[in-house]
């Protein structure tokens, strides 16, 4: 055994000291001959119905539409299932950025999933362009040169929305709150909104992600008094609130249930008789425009559902990725990403867009309304815009980031 | 065992790594340590822990904690945890041995449920997000394990997979002596027939409290290597899943031969690796596996090659 404990020691020091370190050679033109886009989002759990499979089709929408090609070289996309853990995101990101040549990866719904991976991709310099997660800490804390959050933050969703509530009166709030990165920011930010208009929270619970039974936490958010109930959740948790919120009668006696995060997919989920009313924040609606509605009927035609804010802001932001590398002759990520920040961002997705030195897309937000059974038109007609804000109102100003990429 | 098979092991896995994604080729090693360790417990002393997990996820945060915010390198963070391990093995194992069966199997799980719970709510393990971007940092202060060699147009992380590489041999040698001592003899007496091994006047619970805390403390060193190659410390490292995965591991490749841990950690982490894109189905079909396994070839992959060849692997 000692025989052996030597040669392996042995290999070991010629192993590394054989790998003489070479210098990877600067990229001009495509990297690897292709461009790969990785679509890395949760395609079985709670958020699968607002980004999933729809998200690849949007991506793949954006692909096709370009032509298939950029610099007479090939686009291809790829996907993968992050499960909602951020163990396998990081795990399947990394292997992309070091084996599968991918170039970008979109999509990265779920928090904990997007952080991870956005570290990763700074790491290896590889660009993030998240459209699914609503973290804030991705554009301040943990910010890097090379993510971009797209489709919105939760500063915004709790401003646009959580203003509109407390100034019609809902001045005490008590919190249902997913236990991990998304729903804590999302709780801390509407927090502050409320309390900055006078408002007060009168407390909160938390609960796992993927929770099947909320009893326990509406009966606490009910004996609480408070009138409005904050849902700082997402997807199949936040449906699953409310309808047995419906159970409790909750809003029967009195009490508004409000969410701060809520997509299309969700309302059509509860249908309009459960959702009616209610006001939330959105960075999109496919109702909103000619160019919106061309598109998501296309959308449609192919996915059998209209498109959320997450499945069109990734087409979005494929897009807009894609003339990146056109206009700058080369998918190197340093001038892709000084390209993207210096291109207005104007397409059916965003209005007024652009990206900012944190990596935050800042574009149009609005504040939507649940239409009553009676107003609805059509399956999807479900939605109406009460109030648009302006990108540089809705989300957080450059001068509050603490994100070390802003210069002061 | 033969020279020459030990041998061609080692130069495999001194040349794996310009072969196959150093990265994949790390997690494998850490959970075939993993398993190993679990092997140690279940193949030799008979002693079925459903709680290894902790071990495992402990040790994990443990060592990212202090090499994230106390600064410790590398062979300090993995020694922290693999001690940290070891310390949490021997509450454990003072409290399961107790009991047999699965009175015992039951107390592990229910107190690896426990690290569970303070995983989820402590403040400094993040809960749901995980303790992420944990640093490599620098061996002994002077390598440093985050370098990336490019070379034939591979990204090749050597420092790195070295480092762990030797983790894996070191643990690995440390199974192999415990089961060819004369501890490792009387483990076996006391899995085959524990009252006789009483009568033979040996204290039967202080041989089992030992080779319990040496396999934890293994299983320790595992997960503090998986938390530095993977940069993250997550509740999937601490839930019974884990648990679970590593007794699937262990009986897949062969309980109670040495190379078959081995044999099973290969196969499950690369069925995991392979199918991940079928999602959730991965557990069906790992299931099935495990099925077709246990009805058609009870001693594993390497246990029935064992047979074949007539010799002991």
């Amino acid at each position: 055994m000692n025989v052996m404990l030597r040669k392996a020691l042995a290999g070991m020091l010629i192993g590394v000291l054989a790998s003489t370190p070479a210098l990877a050679a600067p990229a001009k033109g495509i990297s690897d001959n292709v461009v790969k886009i990785g679509v890395l989002t949760d395609m079985s759990g709670v958020y699968s119905a607002i980004g999933g499979k729809g998200t690849l089709t949007a991506v793949e929408m954006a692909v096709a539409d370009f032509g298939g090609t950029v610099l007479g070289k090939p686009i291809q996309v790829v996907s993968a299932d992050h499960q909602n853990k951020a163990d396998i995101a990081s795990t399947k990101a990394r292997e992309w950025f070091d084996t599968g040549k991918v170039d970008m990866v979109t999509g990265l719904l779920n928090s904990a999933c997007a952080l991870a991976v956005q570290k990763i991709g700074a790491d290896k310099k590889r660009i993030t362009m998240n459209t699914g997660a609503g973290s804030t800490d991705l554009t301040n804390k943990d910010c890097t040169p090379y993510g971009i959050h797209y489709a919105y933050d939760n500063y915004a969703l709790a401003n646009v929305a959580g203003s509109a509530i407390v100034s019609h009166g809902g001045k005490s709030w008590y919190f249902i709150t997913a236990d991990y990165a998304f729903g804590h920011s999302l709780e801390k930010n509407t927090s502050n909104f409320v309390q900055k208009l006078g408002g007060k929270v009168v407390g909160s619970v938390r609960h796992p992600l993927s929770t099947a039974d909320f009893s326990s936490y509406l009966l606490q958010a009910q004996s609480s008094g408070a009138k409005v109930i904050g849902l700082a959740n997402a997807g199949g948790d936040f449906t699953n609130a409310v309808k047995q919120a419906r159970e409790f009668g909750i809003v029967q006696k009195g009490q508004t249930i409000a969410g701060m995060l809520v997509f299309d997919t969700d309302v059509k989920s509860l249908g309009l008789n459960t959702a009616q009313g209610m006001q939330f924040a959105s960075g999109f609606y496919w109702d909103r425009d000619k160019a919106s509605r061309d598109w998501s009927k296309r959308f449609y035609a192919k996915h059998k559902a209209m498109p959320t804010m997450d499945q069109a802001g990734a087409y979005s932001a494929t897009m807009n990725y894609l003339k990146a590398i056109k206009a700058a002759g080369t998918d190197d990520p340093d001038a892709v990403m000084a390209k993207l920040r210096s291109m207005n961002i104007s397409d059916f997705f965003a209005v007024n867009g652009k990206i900012r030195a944190d990596g935050r897309m800042v574009h149009d937000m609005y504040l939507m309304e649940v239409k009553k059974p009676s107003e609805s038109k059509g399956e999807w007609d479900i939605l109406k815009i009460i109030k648009t804000v302006p990108g540089d109102q809705a989300f957080m100003p450059l001068s509050e980031s603490v994100c070390s990429q802003v210069k002061k | 065992m033969n020279r020459t098979l030990w041998l061609v092991l080692l130069v495999a896995g001194l040349a794996a790594p310009f072969v196959i994604y150093p990265v994949f080729v790390m997690e494998l090693l850490c959970f075939a340590l993993f398993a190993c360790a679990f092997n140690l417990l279940l193949g030799y002393s008979g002693l079925l822990s459903f709680g290894h997990a902790a071990f495992f996820g402990g040790a994990a945060y443990v060592t990212g904690y202090l090499v994230k915010n106390a600064g410790l390198t590398p062979e300090l963070g993995v020694l922290a945890g693999t001690l940290f391990a070891g310390a949490l093995g021997f509450v454990f194992g003072s409290l399961a041995i107790r009991r047999q069966g699965i009175y015992f199997a039951m107390i592990t799980l229910a107190l690896a449920q426990i690290i569970y719970f303070v995983a989820i709510k402590a403040p400094f393990t993040g809960g749901e997000d995980g303790l992420q971007d944990i640093p490599r940092g620098r061996l002994l202060g002077m390598l440093d394990l985050d370098h990336v060699y490019h070379l034939w147009g591979k990204t090749l992380e050597l420092n790195l997979y070295y480092f762990v590489f030797a983790l894996f041999c070191i643990g690995f040698w440390l199974v192999h002596r415990t089961i060819h001592s004369p501890f490792g003899q009387v483990l076996k007496a006391i899995r085959e027939n524990e009252p006789r091994a009483v009568s033979l006047g040996y204290k039967v619970e202080r041989f089992k409290l030992i080779a319990f805390v040496i396999s934890a403390s293994l299983a320790g060193m595992a997960g503090s290597a998986k938390a530095l190659v993977f940069q993250l410390a997550s509740l999937t490292d601490v839930n019974w899943h884990t648990s679970g995965e590593v007794v699937l591991m262990t009986l897949l490749g062969g309980l109670g031969t040495v190379l078959g841990p081995l044999a099973g950690a290969f196969t499950v982490v690369t069925l995991h690796s392979k199918l991940s894109a079928i999602g959730s189905w991965v557990t069906v079909v790992i299931g099935a596996i495990f099925v077709i396994c246990v009805l058609a070839f009870r001693r594993g992959f390497v246990g029935e090659l064992g047979r074949l060849l007539k010799r002991s692997l």
